[in-house]
Parts: C-alpha cells; structure tokens; sequence
C-alpha cells in the first residue's frame, strides 16, 4: 500500500469507529449545546454586542473541541490499540491520519457552532461571509493541528480529561486572539483586505503547529 | 565556577546599590546623577531588575526547550535534568518578573493589569510553565516524563514567536515597542539611555544571566543526586 492509501486507510478506520460509537461527536454536540445554553442563561434579554458573540463563539469552540478532540490517541490507550498501531504504521502516516480525522472533526464542530449561534442571537450576523469563510476554515484547521499533537501528548498521562485545555490553552492563545479579531471585522462587514493581516498570523500558525508536529510526533508515538 | 558565583554576587551587589541610590538630576552631571524622565521619575529604576529578570526569565525557557530537544536526541537522562533544572528557575524568574512588572503598572499606568501585549506574553509564559510541570507530574515513567514534556516545550515554544514578534505590531500596547509606539514599533528598540544608566543596566543584565547560571548547576547537581538516590532505592 502507498503512504496516501495507508493515511486513508487510517481515516476511514477512525471514521467507522467512531460512526460505530458515536462518543467523540455525542460529546461535541451535547457540549455545543450545553454551553451555548448557559450563555443564552447568563444573558436573559440582553442583546449582546457583536464583539462580545464574537468572542464567545471561540470561547464555546475551544471548550467544546477540549471535550472531544482527545479522542482520537485517548481511545487507542483505552482500547489498547496503539500497540498494534505502532506496529503497522509509521509514525509519519499515523500522525498525518489522526490529523484529518480531527480537522474533519473540528470543521464539522464550528460549523455546527455557526449554524446554532445563527440561530440564537439575533445579534450575530456574518456581514462580511468571505472573511468569515476564510477564518472559519483557518481557525478549525490550525485548532485541530495544535490539539492533535497535544493529545498525543496527553494519551498517556494519567489526568487526562483536566490536563487536556490546560496543556492546549496556552499554545492556542495566539490562534483564540486572532480568529477573535478577524471574527469581530466579519461580524462588522469589513472588506476582505482588512483581514489579510489575521489570515497571515493564522496561515503561519496552521504551518508552524503541523511542522512542528510532524517532526516531533515520532518521539510521542514511539516508546 | 566560582568566577561565575562571584562576579554575579559583585554585580548584582552593585546594581541593587547603585540603582537605588544614585540620586537624579534635572542636569545630570558627571557618572553620580541620572537624569530624570518625565513621568517615570524614580520609577525608571525599575528598569534596571524588571527588564534583566524578565531577559533570565525568556532565557531560561529557550535553555529548557533546547536540552529538552537534546534529550529527544541523545535520550540521556541527564539532559532532562537540565531542561527541568532551567524550566524550574524559569518559573521563578517568570513570576518575579510579573511581579515586578505588575507593581511598576500600578504605579505608572494606574492598574496592576492591563493586558498589553507583553503582558500577555508573560502571563502565557506563566500558564507555560504551570502546564509543563503538570504534564510532568501526570506521567509515571522518567522515561514518558522527560521524552513528552521536552516535546511540549518545543510545541510551547514555537508560540513564542507570535507573541515576541507579531502580537505586539497588531495589538496597542503600553510597553515601549508596541504599535502605535513614537519611537516605531517593533522588538528591536533604539536604545536610549544616558551612558552611566546604561552601565547600571549592562552590569544587571549580566548579573542576573550570571546568577541563573549560577543556580541552574546548582540545581543540576542536585537534580542528579536526586535521581542517583532514587535509583538506589528502586
């Protein structure tokens, strides 16, 4: 098998698996749901600002993406499968895997979250949908990639649950201020050049997280 | 060894006594007056343990990162001893530098926090550290220990880039440097300070860099003991 067809492999098992338990996107969803409540709670009547939604629109993705995305190494410890996995696969093709499995997961989760926060505050209208679109896309990809490598990381300690945001929120701080930002402009109908400083900084993270953990990977993985 | 302990003792000695007392002068004359800056005043001395602390303090993160990729290297555990023995004294420097920092915002920019951008960085910093050794704790092996927290602080660190270099041009900040800054922005500052100030500065600047070698083969050495005993004992 070529290294593309074994990666997609790799998907494909996770993505049945995972379409079999449901765990990851159950978690995900009810999160989602959960904490999107209690906000609407915290507010009563009051009809927040555009930038105060836009912040709390990565405040709920970044919970919610904490509460699934360790998933995809967790449950291989779990069902004592990483084993077998380091034995089949290079570290290369299962890094790069995991890495769409949980990009797919991620778009899926934001889209999911843009589709609700439509829906319940009147106040959050995407104005300008091109740079919505773009950080949208970069922010979920560049959130998968940094919480990818952290839960390999994480796998294998034995405090999971609490160590995953408190290991991820301090290499995400630099993606949360920016797609803030660039969410704010979209939110406001800026014209698309306006966010091209944003797009950089979120361009340059997605590289600099999915080098690095493409590098690195190898010493997680491997005993 | 000892040229390092001593020199660091006479130097920061000297810094603790000469950046306070020197008095400051509207018309500084000669090497014993400073000048005074407008709106810093006796405040500016700050500059001279604020600035050198917060220096160790990035330092000592960049020397944990580099013998925490020298362990995924030579997989020795001596290097992970030096990476923790440094992340360790970072810690404390990095909260003394937020301490200092804190206070010195108080007094000239009317609140102890004000989430400027390099107060961002050190607060991101902090929460570094704090999720670096509670990955360690979490982990049973030495092994796993040593081999996932050095791969964590090289993930960490290729973060810092953003917040030295990006962060400060696209956010205003307090900070000299930032955007918005007269003196234009950037991290690389035209430095313009009166020459005995200067001196003052160097001198804390290699005092402090010279104290944290001192204690990080302290700590080293006591590291290792620690681990020799255990050993024993296992």
């Amino acid at each position: 098998m070529s290294t593309i067809a074994r990666t997609w492999a790799l998907v494909v098992k996770d993505a049945r698996s995972e379409l079999r338990t449901r765990y990851a996107m159950n978690a995900l969803v009810m999160f989602v749901i959960t904490s999107v409540a209690t906000i609407l709670f915290a507010m009563r009547e009051d009809q927040a600002s555009p930038e105060l939604l836009a912040g709390m629109y990565w405040v709920v993705v970044f919970f919610s993406s904490m509460s699934g995305l360790s998933r995809i190494f967790v449950s291989e410890e779990e069902k004592g499968t990483a084993l077998a996995l380091q034995l089949i696969a290079s570290p290369k093709v299962v890094y790069v895997g995991k890495l769409l499995f949980n990009c797919g997961l991620t778009l899926l989760l934001t889209l999911a979250v843009t589709v609700l926060y439509l829906i319940v505050f009147p106040g959050f209208v995407v104005a300008s949908f091109d740079i919505f679109a773009v950080t949208w896309l970069l922010g979920s990809l560049g959130l998968a990639s940094a919480a990818t490598i952290i839960a390999a990381i994480i796998a294998r300690a034995n405090t999971r649950g609490t160590l995953y945001p408190v290991l991820s929120f301090p290499v995400l701080i630099p993606l949360l201020m920016t797609v803030m930002r660039s969410t704010i402009r979209a939110l406001a109908g800026e014209s698309f050049e306006n966010a091209f400083g944003e797009f950089q900084v979120l361009f340059s993270y997605l590289l600099v997280m999915t080098g690095g953990s493409y590098l690195l990977f190898e010493h997680v993985w491997k005993d | 060894m000892r040229i390092v302990k001593v020199l660091s003792i006479i130097l920061i000695t000297f810094v603790l006594i000469a950046g306070i007392a020197i008095p400051l002068a509207p018309a500084p004359q000669g090497l014993f007056e400073f000048p005074i800056i407008p709106g810093l005043e006796d405040k500016a001395r700050n500059i001279f343990y604020h600035v050198p602390i917060a220096w160790t303090t990035v330092l000592a993160f960049l020397v944990s990162m580099w013998y925490g990729y020298r362990y995924l290297r030579t997989r020795s555990i001596d290097d992970d001893l030096k990476s923790v023995s440094s992340a360790g004294l970072g810690f404390m420097l990095c909260i003394l530098a937020t301490v200092t920092g804190s206070l010195w915002a108080k007094f000239n920019w009317g609140s102890f926090w004000n989430w400027d951008p390099r107060e961002t960085s050190i607060f991101v910093l902090l929460l570094i550290y704090g999720a670096y050794f509670a990955l360690r704790s979490a982990l049973a092996s030495d092994e796993a220990r040593a081999r996932l927290s050095a791969v964590y602080a090289i993930i960490a660190g290729l973060t810092v880039p953003f917040f030295i270099f990006v962060l400060p041009r696209m956010v205003a900040g307090l900070h000299p440097g930032a955007k918005g800054d007269v003196d234009g922005s950037g991290p690389v500052l035209e430095f313009k300070m009166a020459p005995n100030m200067r001196v003052v500065f160097f001198s804390s600047l290699i005092g402090f860099t010279l104290f944290y070698i001192w204690l990080l083969t302290l700590r080293i050495r006591a590291a290792r003991l620690e681990h020799h005993v255990a050993d024993q004992h296992s």
